[in-house]
């Protein structure tokens, strides 16, 4: 500031404007980080559930609740981990309310696991290659299916998402060492679903 | 890092871990989680290919929730009609029975008053009764020293 500008107090209507602006660019910010997240979070919850309306409901809900709360986040994670660890507590507290609703129907729209291996790419592969894929999809849907919760949610972090263990550690609130525990247990339960070939 | 060199790089891998019991505890690993034979490695990238086109074709398909949504508008108003029910047969069962136990009060405190009435009439007739039993056997009309002379006076109006 010069020398001997003097300095005028805001006044109420330049506060406003200021506020409005805040807000208007939170709004953007918020509007591009579900443009370029949603998709992710929703294929997480959707590998996670097996039931494609749960998987829409649980990204609403993920993306109303980092809405609410986007004001407190910090950036010290990226969006991505932040949206993550919400939406890993959003479907932990789904079981668990599930599990305590035992008079309601019990079975879930879950598709089964020959529905879901069948989806894969057509890409350049003969029919012989496409079906021996398929079945080695179908396996490890099953191994996915007999994992715990906990095995699970890292396991497809890793291997569907392709997230650093780092990144798994931050979104699940665990250590990195757990996060290795985990999924070393995961993926031999997988691999003796698949036959244990090496 | 792409998906195998992932898979790939690892070189204290998870051939060990996989080896471990029920019970045993797990020790982290250091490095990179080696995947071992590359037709393991090529599952899980099967595996992740048909998630992501699952995903994908989900994701981009137009979604109608038309029935869904009657179907809990419908729910939601038998429910509340359900409940308007209740409640009100509650209130109007409250409502009778308080008319009811009021209308018994009215009838009982009516046949008390009544026997109560029927009691002062009993009472004041029999005072009655004893008034003119003793007016008739032990009242007198003039006292009896008069009565000589009551006798002369009833005999000279008769003469």
């Amino acid at each position: 500031m010069a020398a001997g500008t003097v300095c005028e107090p805001m006044t109420k209507a330049t506060a406003e404007e200021i506020a409005g602006r805040e807000l208007e660019t939170a709004a953007q910010e918020f509007a591009s980080v579900v443009a370029s997240h949603r998709p992710q979070i929703f294929r997480f919850l959707l590998s996670s559930t097996r039931d494609v309306d749960l998987a829409e409901t649980l990204t609403q809900e993920c993306f109303l609740k980092a809405h609410r709360n986007w004001g407190s986040f910090r950036g010290d994670s990226s969006a991505m981990t932040w949206l993550m660890r919400i939406a890993i507590n959003l479907q932990k507290d789904y079981w668990r309310n599930r599990r305590m609703q035992f008079w309601r129907h019990t079975q879930t729209n879950s598709v089964d696991m020959d529905e879901a291996s069948e989806w894969l790419p057509s890409g350049e592969r003969s029919a012989e290659q496409q079906l021996l894929a398929r079945e080695q999809v179908g396996r490890v849907w099953e191994s996915v299916k007999g994992l715990s919760e906990r095995q699970r949610t890292v396991f497809l972090l890793r291997y569907v998402e392709e997230q650093e263990l780092s990144e798994i550690a931050r979104a699940t609130g665990l250590s990195e060492g757990t996060v290795k525990a985990h999924l070393s247990r995961a993926v031999a339960k997988v691999r003796a679903e698949l036959g244990g070939k090496r | 890092m792409s998906f195998n060199e992932k898979f790939d790089g690892g070189r204290n891998g998870l051939e060990a871990q996989a080896e471990l019991r029920e019970g045993e505890v797990l020790r982290p690993i250091d490095d990179d989680l080696s995947l071992g034979a590359p037709e393991f490695a090529q599952a899980l990238e099967n595996f992740r290919l048909s998630v992501h086109a699952w995903s994908e074709a989900e994701y981009s398909r137009p979604r109608t929730a038309v029935k869904t949504v009657r179907q809990r508008s419908w729910r939601l108003a038998a429910g509340w009609a359900l409940g308007c029910v209740l409640v009100a047969g509650s209130v109007s069962g409250g409502v009778y029975e308080r008319h009811h136990r009021q209308e018994l009060a009215r009838i009982a405190t009516a046949q008390q008053t009544e026997q109560q009435r029927a009691a002062r009439e009993q009472r004041a007739r029999e005072e009655e009764d004893l008034l003119a039993k003793v007016d008739s056997e032990v009242s007198r009309e003039v006292p009896s020293a008069m009565e000589p002379l009551a006798q002369l006076m009833a005999e000279d109006e008769t003469k």
